[in-house]
């Protein structure tokens, strides 16, 4: 029986955080800081003809002004957007200058004195008028077709065609980008806001062309990142240029508005699919189709056609996927990536098949459930997908769900019922822990991993606490420091998978420490006792079959003569895994109620049934679920950049004009985690949940309202004025 | 921002005569919205005059009805028991606005000159006439969802944002203000704010240095039937598409008097004359709900992304009186 896994725990962090002595990257008192404030372009496409900084550098406090005229040209080679290079715009928010003074406000005012003439160029940044270029293999390379999609199509019974659209949608996280950059000598220190050190550590080493151990990159607590804190941005490189020239440290920190061109966004996607089926439900052919917009300089592809290819069993399945060539900055990841986006349309292309053949919806999709995965005929590690549309239907009623459209009320308003399943992959990446436990028995862990909000410091502790058989509180976590052992960065769901391997694996062998100092002593109480007939629990180690036949921790370091004993342990992907395929899968049932008068649509139900291996803590668990329908409510209902095409601006930059869901928005979340037992994926058997919980909620919101009102809403997000 | 000086005042007289003699100064009230347009480029003033220690914080009950200071916050206005019972439209009005942070900051006087808030005027890159005269309309011709479908002008199409206005409006309040010459004069709620012709900088009737010192709202009886509507992309914290204020003062199921006014529709909070005029002396049926409404939004001028606000309008009316006759509960 495990002690601290599978048990609730509040957060380690969660003091900290709610006194302020969790410190954010913009929040460390640096002696002799200089404030950085961006100046930005405000045109889309073009050229700087002439920039005046005269009048802005004689201002009270200003010490620098950078733009590209003097500041420093990075030395690497990478295709992202680097500021302050050339006198080229690509895009309208690009930094053209950077004002370095003795406060913020003083940086900011002499920014606004910049005289700026353009060399204006036409620009397109509406994705529907780009031009489109095949995308790139990207990060899971290039599915290729199965089957001959066309054809069985064509011979398909029942057809479905449609096309679904996701305009742009921005992270908005509550803490904003920031740095603080200081150099010593040829040694440079960045505190940033990051989601993983070590790719902040690459990139201003390359930047700059010095080595990788000349950069220390610190980001201890993150503010919530959603993807926008996965690849370096900008600001971090200019901040250390700034830092170089005045030879003091510099903190730069974006404006709520800048957090829309500093550091990407969802992609606006454009998807078709057409759907081949029989009478009786079974899926012929899918073909997929996906554009999403990219920038004019670099080619950013995710793949969100491919969401279904592994899900439903389909002999025939296409994927081509393009991109849109616009004057806009690079999208990036944010919120469940790609799989949103084609569970968005998929999901929905799915309900539209279903009310085609007036199949119950989960019906639907049990009929076309795949057993090994379709696309490699591999087995899966572990799929209780299954027990996930069960277990889900069951709790939220799904059996009272009447199939007509509009004939379910609750007085004024039509009530509808939707569901959606979700699918992510159950990753795993290589991941180095250090872990020291002392005679007194207290213990410290390290790895350069980060906590963006899910709960990482806690459920690392707790596993670290379940190996070492030592209290949570006695274990001290640091975390977000290029000093520590490489860990792979926060995203794609993979932290415990990976993190919580090594710190399993670490715990493994200071046991085996322990042991081999036990076993050298005279008369040892364990002698000839193997690793796996002994165990570490309640401070000591003790053997399996006689458990008072014990010793703490503090007695065998005494014996051994030692203070403590520390290991680095690197734990990798198991070997067995390319056997199979691994991923984690979710049922998600929605209910909502809509006041069709007037166009408002209240999300008052969600169902969360989801099967992602071992759950680690029940508590932090159901609040990254929650955090995820949030974000799928957002998705559905609320966000949306505008975007005035004729000057290629954004133009809803604020919290006030981008609206992520209020507190009201948000009523019932339940979750129900049906655990599996996976020996395959890791040792732990756990699987990522973060972004698994997202996928499906746009799809069963827009399938609900479907389902309320008899229409069916293809364009993101569903704002009252497309409702009435 | 730009460097400022501040000026605190410690009587009316004083912080009169600190804006008069400056053209640049503004008043300081709670500055949810000042401070935020200043850090934005947006408003330039080289000198706040800041009003809060003045004393006109209270409400009270006077002779001709209830007496709003214009430095009580709106969170303390809407909260009032004088206003909880003889003007609920007003309480739910403030509270459907903003969110409980800025109502704790945010006074009655600032919430009438609060500017608009469409996305261009916030753009020091984009035109806008309202911001910078003769830059051109941004929305005009670009994203106006957000805006005006009645009163607007080939110069500007922004909403006035308030929801205390609306509610404002439909009671028929007066402003009172001291002027420079130490005169109180009281001004018509309906001739406060104003339509932005040719002139759409200004967003009010206010002269540079008027202070204003309360709002008054005359006794009704439409305390047990009036509701405040407000239709919006989210449930909370988002301003409104559409929002109407209705209050009837029905007898024996006739109408003897009804006020609407609606808000995010106009530069101004619109009063539905039209709709008004048709329900005096009807019967209060959802049929002549309807019908009034209809009337009213027939003047209406849609742009590009507005056009629902139309019918959204129509329906909200009527909605709206149909729960003011319900005593503000749901059907
Ligand atoms: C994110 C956000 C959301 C919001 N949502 C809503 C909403 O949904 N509905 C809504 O109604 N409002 C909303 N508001 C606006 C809010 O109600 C106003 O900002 C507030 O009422 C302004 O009051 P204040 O005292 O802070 O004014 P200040 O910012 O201090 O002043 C505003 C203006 O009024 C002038 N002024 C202030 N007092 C006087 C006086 N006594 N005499 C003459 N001039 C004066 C100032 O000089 C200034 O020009 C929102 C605001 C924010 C920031
Ligand atoms: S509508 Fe008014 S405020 Fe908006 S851009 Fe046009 S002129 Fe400016």
């Amino acid at each position: 029986m495990a002690k601290y896994i599978g048990k609730e725990m509040s957060r380690v962090d969660g003091f900290a955080k709610v006194t302020g002595q969790a410190k954010y990257a913009s929040e460390y008192k640096i002696p002799n800081v200089a404030y950085g404030y961006i100046a930005q372009s405000e045109i889309a496409k073009g050229s700087i003809k002439s920039i005046d900084t005269s009048e802005a550098e004689k201002q009270s406090g200003v010490l620098k002004i950078l733009t590209h005229l003097n500041c420093p040209k990075t030395k690497s080679k990478d295709e992202a957007f680097a500021a302050l290079q050339s006198d080229k715009i690509v895009f309208s928010g690009q930094p053209i200058a950077l004002v370095i003074a003795e406060t913020f406000e003083q940086a900011r005012f002499a920014a606004r004195l910049i005289k700026t003439e353009y060399l204006k160029a036409e620009h397109v940044t509406e994705a529907e008028k780009a031009p489109t270029v095949e995308a790139p293999a990207g990060f899971f390379g290039k599915p290729k077709p199965r089957g001959d999609a066309n054809t069985a199509f064509e011979k398909s019974e029942v057809k479905i065609e449609a096309e679904y659209t996701i305009p742009i949608e921005h992270h908005n996280a509550m803490e904003p980008h920031a740095a603080i950059a200081m150099w010593d000598g040829g040694k440079l220190m960045v505190f940033d806001k990051s989601q993983g050190v070590g790719t902040v550590q690459g990139h201003l080493a390359e930047s700059f062309g010095i080595p990788k151990e000349n950069v220390s990159v610190s980001s201890e607590f993150v503010g919530g990142a959603f993807g926008s804190a996965l690849n370096p941005n900008y600001y971090s490189f200019i901040a250390a240029c700034a830092a170089r020239e005045i030879n003091r440290p510099v903190k730069l920190n974006y404006t709520r508005r800048q957090m829309f061109t500093g550091n990407g966004y969802r992609p606006y996607t454009w998807q078709k699919v057409r759907i081949g089926a029989s009478r009786d439900g079974k899926l012929q052919s899918i073909i997929h189709e996906a554009v999403g917009n990219t920038s004019s300089f670099e080619n950013f592809g995710e793949n969100p056609n491919s969401f279904g290819r592994t899900l439903y069993k389909c002999e025939n399945y296409d994927t081509p996927y393009r991109l849109a060539k616009t004057d806009l900055p690079t999208p990036t990841w944010m919120r469940a990536p790609g799989a949103v986006s084609g569970a968005f349309a998929l999901e929905s292309a799915l309900d539209e098949l279903a009310y085609e053949l007036n199949i119950d919806p989960l019906e639907l999709r049990m009929i076309n459930y795949a057993e090994t995965d379709p696309e490699t005929g591999k087995p899966f590690s572990s799929k209780a997908l299954m027990e996930c549309f069960k277990t889900g239907a069951k709790k939220f009623g799904w059996e009272k769900r009447k199939m007509e459209p509009r004939s379910m009320r609750d007085g004024r308003w039509l009530v509808g019922w939707g569901t959606a399943t979700g699918l992510w992959g159950a990753y795993q990446a290589p991941a180095t822990m250090k872990m020291t436990v002392r005679k007194d028995g207290s213990v410290y862990i390290g790895s350069a991993t980060a906590d963006i909000g899910p709960g990482t410091y806690t459920v690392i502790t707790m596993i670290a606490a379940e190996y070492l058989g030592i209290e949570p509180d006695k274990i001290k976590f640091e975390l977000g420091d290029t000093k520590l052992p490489n860990a792979p960065m926060q995203g794609g769901s993979l932290t415990v998978a990976s993190v919580g391997t090594a710190a399993h694996g670490a715990a493994g062998q200071i046991k085996q420490k322990l042991l081999e100092i036990v076993l050298k002593m005279k008369n040892s109480p364990m002698a000839d006792a193997k690793i796996d007939d002994v165990e570490l629990a309640d401070g000591v180690l003790r053997t399996k079959k006689d458990k008072g036949n014990s010793l703490t921790i503090g007695q065998i370091l005494q014996e051994g003569g030692l203070d403590e004993v520390s290991v680095t342990h690197t734990s990798m992907p198991g070997k067995e895994r390319g056997q199979y395929t691994t991923q984690a899968h979710g049922a998600q049932f929605v209910e909502v109620k809509v006041d069709e008068e007037l166009g408002i649509i209240k999300v008052t139900r969600v169902m969360e049934a989801t099967a992602c291996g071992r759950i680690m803590n029940p508590k932090t668990s159901h609040s990254q679920e929650m955090g995820g329908v949030v974000g799928g409510i957002g998705m559905a209902l609320t966000e949306i950049t505008e975007i005035d095409h004729r000057y290629g601006r954004m133009t809803t930059t604020d919290l006030a004009s981008y609206h992520v869901p209020s507190h009201a928005d948000i009523h019932e979340i339940e979750t129900e985690f049906v655990e599996e037992i996976d020996t395959v994926v890791n040792p732990l058997g756990v699987k990522g949940m973060g972004e698994l919980c997202l996928v499906g909620i746009p799809a069963a919101i827009a399938n609900a309202v479907f389902h309320a009102t008899g229409k069916r809403f293809r364009d993101l997000p569903i704002t009252p004025d497309k409702l009435i | 921002m730009r460097p400022f000086k501040y000026t605190r005042a410690a009587e009316t007289a004083k912080a009169v005569e600190a804006i008069s003699k400056n053209k640049n100064a503004r008043f300081l009230a709670g500055g949810t919205n000042i401070i935020d347009l200043m850090k934005e480029d947006v408003a330039r003033p080289d000198e706040l005059v800041d009003i809060n220690r003045l004393s006109f914080d209270q409400i009270k009950a006077t002779s001709g009805g209830i007496s709003l200071g214009a430095l009580a916050k709106n969170t303390e206005t809407a909260n009032h028991p004088l206003v909880r019972q003889n003007l609920p439209l007003l309480s739910q009005a403030i509270l459907a606005g903003a969110s409980g942070q800025i109502r704790n900051m945010a006074t009655n006087g600032g919430n009438l000159n609060q500017r608009t808030r469409c996305t261009y005027f916030y753009d020091t890159a984009m035109p806008c006439n309202k911001r910078e005269p003769g830059t051109g309309c941004g929305a005009m011709e670009g994203i106006n969802r957000m805006h005006a479908v009645f009163g607007w002008s080939e110069k500007c199409v922004a909403v006035h944002p308030s929801d205390m206005c609306v509610a404002l409006a439909a009671l028929d309040a007066n402003v009172k203000v001291q002027g420079a010459d130490g005169k109180t004069r009281s001004i018509a709620f309906a001739d406060y704010h104003r339509l932005p012709g040719d002139s759409p900088e200004l967003d009010n009737n206010l002269k540079h240095d008027d202070l204003i010192t309360e709002i008054e709202i005359p006794k009704n009886n439409f305390a047990a039937n009036s509701y405040y509507l407000k239709v919006r992309d989210r449930a909370s914290y988002a301003f409104a598409l559409v929002s109407v204020a209705a209050a009837l003062d029905v007898s024996g199921g006739k109408i003897k008097d009804a006020r609407i006014a609606l808000g995010g529709v106009a530069h101004k909070p619109w009063r539905a004359l039209e709709a008004e005029k048709f329900l005096k002396g009807k019967d209060a049926t959802e049929a002549n709900f309807k019908a009034a409404a209809e009337m009213e939004m027939k003047a209406a001028k849609p742009l590009e992304h507005n056009k629902f606000k139309v019918e959204l309008g129509k329906r909200a009316v009527a909605r709206a009186l149909t729960m003011a006759m319900n005593g503000g509960k749901t059907a």
